[in-house]
């Protein structure tokens, strides 16, 4: 059975497709250096809309208003812009409430799009861009370490990387959080209240890379400024030796969260980069490998969710689990020195 | 031995779920066909795979390692027909579930009229209903238009009028709607469903057809106002489905060309089995058919004159289950629980679970939670699907589950449950079956399977259905009563064929079993106490024949509906005693 890997790893090539999700311009060129928060691509679309019914303000007919209606589609148009004159001593007028493109006429009605919005990609890592997807974005490749979440708030940020978990299972709480700790991003425990987010976002700070998140606190986490990376789920679980070590031998660094919201059709999902300098490109991880006795993999649930083990064996076909369920299983030597039975689709391979 | 009617063709029939994709072969054997071998794989729709064929055929490798036969060749296609040498299969069906729930506008003209079929329609395939625009909107054209532009749907579905009826109102509901799909992006534009008065049809074609991504005409769900016809509609709506997943997933395509289109929604061809079995099968009583996985809850239901189909991604146990408590609270998924767990440690499982939709139980404690939500999830949406039964059905009492026979039950969280006991006693509870029923487990998760092989094959799902393929998990007898706990309600005698009697007295609020062997057969003399009800009239007993099945015969006396006490230790210690008299423990 092959395994999904989450990436943890000290030194690699990263390479990210930036894609709107629609056409629109692609505002970088080939071998650009790009930072995280720059734009690689935009579209502009409108999210309001006027429709302004003709044939009813002056109470003619649909045909009618047509024939009076002086606008065209794509016409973009001022404030206050006369769109159909009625007959008569008398006349009344139809005018734009706002300005705007117009979108349709027909029926003897205009729609007009107004409040235009503007959608942006941005690089989310900081790299070179190597190829142009016409019309909907770019490829962006850097080589450093790389560290996967679980769940992302859907910020990007960079910033200097500051340790304050003393150890993979601590809390941040609002009272740690001080001046000297502005504009930086903190790599910190888990988080069990509201305070703490606050707190962040009014110190400010640049982002938090967190073991866990209290599911009461999802709402308020989408809701903040600063990026937030979960590395291990809900609760209260201590992050994974594997990226607390990663992490916090990477203190001081700079460091890119792109808290990006997990997608698990399009594989989008929040990751920290530290960008590091090499030589030559340092290989590319793999997205699936196969179970073998040895592989470094991560518990998805209990029991010893979120400890990272090593595979001592994959028996063939299916194993009675303590839960009485039968499924394909390894089994795992815990890094405390336990060693557990687990079916095959609780395990993530870290690497 | 009977004759064959059949001539002997070799069928695949592939599953693609949310978790699990499976690969199933029919063939014949003895002149009959008989489900042969099951090679199952993970589903490869979501990332990094994002391309469904990959799971498909690692399915069909497993299946082929059974089978010791190819069935792809090297370059990993399909060997259709099936080759001398034994190689390959004659024809392949495919039903899908993956995917993620279907964004859906839905447009009618009255809420308990049009609008109320449309969202019949649209719950039964898996789509989430995210705007309803109506006659009786009060919003303004261009609010309509920017609601419908913000919520990106993947599908309209609109209905309205009835046939030969005025047209003036639809058109009116049409504009906005076709204006906000031609504002979008054009590779964003959705599929449109219309299903409203047929004498608009060709104006619907020439004012959509150029803005849509695949625009569908099927008959009028309300040919009159009286008149509710979803059927047309919903085979329609499945072919869109299938042209939506094209679209989303990598994969689909290919399997639609290897089968040669036989591709459908898993719900649809379970609701077609539903209607066949409810054309041969039925009785006075319903047939009810449930599954629940990852990607959705379903509820198919047939009776004499119709048949009902509601599928609920919101009650699914993958990616979508933290959204249960948007439905539900933690205290009354816990009330299922035979573990004391805190609602803290329920929260956190839901949305852990909600990250890794393919990850199962494996500690005692985490069984509980997993099957105390598949409880309240499945019974959650049999309350919703109750909605859409038929007022003129046979039952004990109109605020009570109807009567069926039989309920077939499938889907990951019950045909995984590690003993049948246990999978009974979920489906007890959460569909509270009244008056005498059997139970059927298809523990391979065929019957969506079968729905799919009809199109191809029609003898096929018969022979099958009656081969035992399906596990029987015994008769249950469950009466409509209120005593205290502990008075006795019923008397059950069980005559087996041998002359050899056994015999129960069930008190009000206990399990009782009387063993009845798969393949046996029995007579049941009931005896209601307390004017107890199981469909023979209030406190009148009677004598049936029961067919036996792995857990016998069952009496349910814990009441409907469902009796559980209020204070937690005293429940739980009565769990544990259920769990224990069933053999779920």
């Amino acid at each position: 059975m092959q395994a999904p890997v989450n990436h943890i790893v000290g030194l690699t090539t990263i390479v990210r497709e930036r894609l709107l999700p629609f056409a629109g311009s692609v505002v970088v060129r080939l071998n650009q250096k790009v930072s995280p928060n720059d734009i690689i691509a935009e579209a502009n679309w409108s999210r309001e809309h006027t429709l302004l019914d003709v044939a009813r303000s002056l109470r003619i007919s649909p045909l009618a208003a047509e024939r009076l209606i002086k606008l065209k589609v794509n016409d973009r148009i001022p404030a206050n812009t006369e769109v159909a004159v009625g007959r008569g001593i008398f006349p009344r007028t139809v005018r734009t409430q706002r300005e705007g493109r117009v979108a349709a006429v027909g029926g003897g009605q205009v729609l007009l799009e107004v409040g235009e919005a503007k959608l942006e990609v941005k690089a989310g890592l900081p790299g070179t861009v190597v190829e142009i997807i016409p019309n909907r974005g770019a490829v962006v490749q850097t080589a450093g370490a790389l560290i996967q979440g679980v769940w992302g708030n859907g910020r990007i940020d960079t910033g200097s990387l500051v340790n304050i978990a003393e150890a993979p299972d601590g809390v941040l709480a609002a009272g740690r959080l001080d001046v000297s700790l502005r504009g930086s991003i903190l790599l910190a425990g888990m988080v069990k209240d509201a305070e703490t987010l606050k707190a962040a976002a009014e110190l400010p700070v640049r982002g938090l890379i967190l073991s866990s998140l209290y599911p009461s606190l999802v709402a308020l986490a989408r809701e903040m400024r600063y990026p937030i990376m979960v590395t291990e789920g809900f609760g209260a679980l201590p992050m994974n030796s594997a990226a607390y070590k990663l992490l916090a031998t990477n203190a001081k660094r700079d460091i890119t969260v792109n808290a990006e919201i997990y997608d698990r059709y399009s594989g989008a999902r929040p990751e920290a980069i530290i960008q590091l300098p090499t030589f030559s490109d340092p290989p590319i991880p793999h997205e699936v490998v196969d179970f073998v006795p040895g592989l470094q993999v991560r518990m998805r649930r209990p029991p010893a969710l979120g400890m990272i083990g090593s595979i001592v064996s994959v028996p063939r076909g299916l194993t009675t689990l303590p839960s009485g369920l039968r499924a394909p299983a390894a089994e795992v030597k815990l890094e405390n020195g336990e060693t557990v039975i687990t079916p095959l689709v609780n395990l993530e391979v870290v690497g | 031995m009977p004759s064959s009617l059949v001539d002997g063709n070799s069928l695949l029939a592939m599953d693609i779920g949310a978790v699990n994709t499976r690969a199933v072969l029919f063939d014949v054997v003895e002149g009959e066909y008989r489900f042969v071998a099951l090679g199952s794989a993970p589903s490869t729709a979501e990332a990094p795979f994002k391309d469904v064929s990959e799971g498909a055929r690692n399915a069909i490798r497993n299946l082929q390692a059974i089978l010791g036969r190819s069935l792809l060749d090297p370059q990993g296609s399909l060997i259709t027909p099936g080759q001398p040498n034994g190689s390959g299969v004659d024809a392949l069906v495919v039903t899908m579930s993956a995917g993620p729930a279907i964004r859906t506008v839905v447009a009618g003209l009255l809420k308990d009229v049009s609008l109320e079929s449309a969202r019949r329609l649209t719950e039964s395939t898996y789509a989430r209903i995210v705007e309803t625009i109506g006659m009786n909107d009060l919003r303004r054209p261009e609010q309509q238009i920017d609601s419908i532009i913000k919520m990106r749907p993947d599908l309209l579905v609109i209905t309205g009028g009835t046939d030969g009826g005025a047209t003036r109102s639809i058109k009116k509901l049409l504009e906005p709607v076709g204006l906000a799909s031609y504002l979008m992006p054009e590779e964003k534009r959705p599929s449109v469903l219309f299903a409203g008065n047929e004498k608009i049809g060709d104006e619907v074609r020439n004012s959509f057809g150029p803005i849509t991504s695949s625009l569908h005409l099927s008959p009028n769900v309300r040919p009159s106002l009286e008149t509710e016809d979803l059927e047309p509609a919903q085979r329609e709506l499945a072919h869109m489905v299938i042209g939506i997943r094209k679209r989303q997933i990598k994969g689909v395509d290919l399997l639609d060309q290897w089968s040669d289109g036989h591709i459908l929604p898993t719900a649809y061809a379970t609701g077609r089995m539903v209607r066949f079995l409810s054309r041969v099968y039925g009785s006075k009583k319903g047939i009810l058919v449930v599954d629940i996985g990852a990607s959705a809850a379903l509820i198919s239901a047939g009776f004499k004159d119709k048949s009902t189909l509601n599928v609920y991604p919101q009650f699914g146990l993958g990616e979508n289950l933290a959204g249960i408590l948007n439905h539900t609270t933690l205290e009354d998924i816990l009330r299922w629980s035979p573990l004391d767990i805190s609602n803290g440690v329920l929260r956190d499982y839901l949305y852990q679970k909600s990250l890794y939709p393919s990850s199962i139980a494996a500690t005692r404690e985490d069984l509980a939670i997993s099957q105390a939500v598949t409880r309240q999830a499945l019974y959650l949406a049999m309350q919703s699907a109750r909605r859409d039964f038929p007022r003129n059905i046979a039952g004990i009492k109109p605020n009570l589950t109807p009567l069926f026979e039989p309920i077939i039950a499938g889907g990951g969280a019950l045909s995984d449950a590690p003993r049948p006991g246990q999978g009974l006693l979920l489906l007890l509870d959460s569909l509270q079956p009244v008056g005498v029923t059997t139970v059927i487990l298809d523990q391979n998760n065929l019957l969506p399977l079968l729905g799919a092989a009809a199109s191809q094959n029609s003898i096929l799902p018969v022979q099958v259905l009656e081969s035992g393929a399906f596990l029987s998990v015994g008769t249950v007898v469950s009466p409509v009563v209120y005593a205290k706990y502990g008075t006795p309600i019923l008397r059950g005698k069980l005559t087996y064929e041998n002359g050899v009697e056994a015999q129960v007295e069930l008190k009000y609020g206990s399990l009782e079993t009387l063993p009845l062997q798969s393949g046996e057969a029995g007579k049941l003399s009931i005896q209601c106490l307390r004017g107890a009800d199981v469909g023979f009239g209030r406190g009148r007993g009677g004598t049936i024949p029961v067919s036996g099945g792995a857990l016998g015969v069952v009496f349910d006396g814990r009441g409907r509906p469902l009796d559980l006490p209020a204070d937690a230790v005293r429940r739980r210690e009565l769990i544990k005693k259920w769990n224990w008299t069933i053999g779920g423990e």
